[in-house]
């Protein structure tokens, strides 16, 4: 039988002095409860992990939410509608590319409709003409893309202001961020020629992505938060993956 | 014979659609039929330090400061208090559904989360052991005036109500009994909303929902998560759902609707987090080891992995024995276990329920945190001050239109 805290004893080289003699506790670990148990996620930087949640959490608390606060404050509701398209609309490439990726032709055809109907009738892509009409948005990712193929999961990482994902889906957000930048930062926009535009297009990128998550870290009050979001994380993916 | 008539008419007449009531209390009210309530009122979410010089354990920092919901009125108008009920803050959605109708009906409100949510465990319980509905209430009570105090000289209040659903529902009544002797608020009516009779009977049949409804019993409950989250996958992929959000939430249990026992063990594994949680925070907070090593020092970088699997696998009944009863026998070394769980029933309190008109009662026929009887005593202990409803589960109607408009009523005749 595991004496449970085994492993959190041997693993603390920051935690504070202990002061008095620690006794094991009257519950512990059963047998069966080692790397097969279902909530358990691979998660080597553990320590390193939950440092940075706590850091997100001060992060969202002191700049990202306040930001979110102020950009909803002087911003027309229309206005904040429309910014969420037009970005939403730019993000058609990550599903066009990924789709084509996986040889998905109805998803493709789906990210292409939506990009030419909102970029046209929708103006530059500030309306959403195409989901009124039943032309959804499917979503697709590089992470999935190569969850598609195969590639498993790798380490959960929680990553300073990103937050939550896994290695895999870490490599796919470069991908696509890469991509996104070559299409949109050095070619439509010209933005890196333009440094002001250029920040002032990627904050608003971020305060709208922010404003969309309706996550707010340690509301649940739970202590198992950190957890519950790993496993969920975990299984919102392999759907996606799936599907 | 013409009051049993009377009822029958109301029953038949009552518009709540869903029967059965594992699914209402899952489900709750479909939105056409909700209370209307505005979208966008000013709620604001307070915290406040009860003890002043507690030292917080490092792990819990996040959980130093109590949390609670409130929304004020620009004019003079009563002040309604709403306790959550077991396991849940002042932001859960029941909670929030109840600080909507009264703040539509020109109240002022304040929510407060459970003394059995995490965040009240650390802040503001006096033994952080929560479960003990007289000591409970008396740290809701002391949270109440703290509160008062700070908002007294910014709110107009021409007087007090109180109300709190399940275990909140019980505990109202409790604290309507120590302002009787206190009267710091002079409550003008209570209402006790789906509150259990005796809580020992209403926790053990939510924790045997899980441990009857999940096949191959405990032992399994590891392949069911595994099973019904692959439910979920297959359900994603074949469906048209664009993205993993309410709706398909909604859907999902509306198609486990057909599988009763697959509802009944959803609630049992909701149920059973709450409680891990509850467990594990209070094991924490007095060093008792229990689940933590004693004088183990966690940190907020220390993994709780092991922990949480270790909490989750606890019944109520195992908790009840091994830490829950020990704890207050050490401190009442008469106390008897059938002391102890009389003691959180509302029998222990009978006397003043029958005898205080200001006092009601809002619950389910079917509401099945009620062992049997138990819905026989309510009526018999209020009589005409029950108000019980043929269908709406466990608190399922708790915002549907017809439900909020009996509630609104009775605070304001």
């Amino acid at each position: 039988m595991l004496l449970l805290g085994v492993g959190a004893i041997t693993g603390c080289s920051t935690a504070p002095k202990q002061q008095k003699e620690i006794i094991p506790a009257q519950r512990t670990l059963n047998d069966n409860d080692g790397e097969n148990y279902p909530m358990r996620i691979y998660d080597p930087l553990e320590r390193f992990n939950r440092g940075a949640y706590k850091f997100n959490a001060k992060f969202d608390q002191f700049v990202f939410l306040p930001a979110v606060q102020v950009y909803e404050f002087v911003t027309p509701e229309i206005a904040q509608t429309g910014i969420s398209n037009f970005f939403s609309n730019l993000n058609e490439l990550t599903n066009l590319t990924n789709s084509i990726l996986q040889l998905k032709p109805k998803s493709s055809m789906y990210a292409v409709s939506r990009f030419l109907i909102n970029s046209t009738v929708g103006i530059g892509g500030l309306w959403d003409h195409a989901s009124a009409w039943g032309i959804h948005k499917h979503p697709e990712d590089f992470g999935q893309t190569l969850g598609h193929y195969g590639v498993g999961n790798g380490p959960y990482l929680v990553l300073p202001i990103l937050g939550p994902m896994n290695a895999r889906d870490g490599a796919g957000r470069l991908v696509d961020s890469l991509a996104y930048s070559v299409v949109f930062y050095w070619q439509a926009f010209n933005l890196n020629t333009h440094r002001g535009a250029g920040s002032a297009f990627a904050a608003t990128r971020a305060v709208n992505t922010r404003k969309q998550i309706k996550f707010r870290y340690y509301k649940s009050g739970s202590p198992f938060e950190y957890d519950l979001i790993r496993y969920l994380y975990t299984q919102k993916r392999k759907l996606e993956i799936a599907k | 014979m013409l009051v049993l008539t009377g009822v029958n008419k109301v029953s038949l007449a009552y518009g709540y659609p869903i029967t059965d009531p594992f699914e209402a209390s899952v489900l709750g009210t479909p939105k056409e039929l909700k209370a209307r309530v505005p979208d966008k009122i000013d709620i604001k979410t307070q915290q406040i330090r009860v003890f002043e010089d507690r030292k917080t354990p490092e792990v819990f920092w996040y959980n130093e400061s109590l949390t609670y919901t409130i929304a004020t009125q620009a004019e003079a108008a009563p002040l309604i208090f709403i306790i959550a009920g077991t396991g849940s803050n002042s932001n859960s959605p029941k909670a929030d559904a109840l600080l909507r109708i009264f703040y539509q009906a020109g109240f002022h409100v304040v929510a407060l989360g459970s003394p059995t949510h995490p965040n009240f465990i650390v802040s503001a319980s006096t033994n952080s052991v929560p479960g003990n509905i007289q000591e409970d209430s008396e740290d809701l009570y002391n949270v109440m005036q703290l509160i008062w105090k700070n908002i007294r000289n910014d709110v107009a209040v021409t007087e007090f109500y109180l109300t709190g659903y399940s275990l909140g529902g019980a505990q109202s009544a409790f604290i309507s009994k120590l302002d009787e002797k206190r009267r710091v608020f002079d409550f003008n009516k209570v209402l006790m909303i789906n509150p259990p009779v005796n809580l020992y009977n209403s926790v053990s049949i939510l924790d045997d929902l899980l441990v009857n409804n999940v096949p191959g019993g405990l032992d399994k409950i590891d392949e069911f998560m595994v099973e019904t989250m692959d439910q979920f996958s297959t359900l994603y992929s074949s469906g048209n759902f664009i993205d993993t959000d309410e709706e398909f939430l909604y859907e999902a249990f509306k198609r486990f609707k057909d599988d009763r026992k697959k509802l009944a063990a959803v609630i049992g594994i909701s149920f059973r987090i709450s409680a891990a949680e509850m467990y594990f925070t209070s094991d924490v907070v007095n060093n008792e080891g229990y689940i933590v090593p004693k004088n183990l020092v966690l940190t907020s970088t220390s993994s709780l992995t092991d922990y949480m699997i270790v909490s989750l696998r606890i019944s109520f009944v195992d908790y009840f024995n091994e830490y829950f009863y020990p704890y207050f026998q050490t401190r009442h070394s008469e106390l008897s276990k059938q002391a102890l769980i009389a003691s959180t029933s509302l029998e222990s309190i009978e006397d003043y329920l029958a005898k205080s008109p200001k006092i009601g009662l809002v619950t389910n026929q079917d509401d099945f945190i009620l062992a049997p009887g138990e819905i026989d005593y309510l009526k018999k202990v209020f009589k005409s001050r029950a108000k019980i409803y043929p269908n709406g589960g466990h608190c399922g109607n708790i915002d549907y239109k017809e439900n909020a408009a009996y509630m609104v009523d009775f605070f304001n005749n």
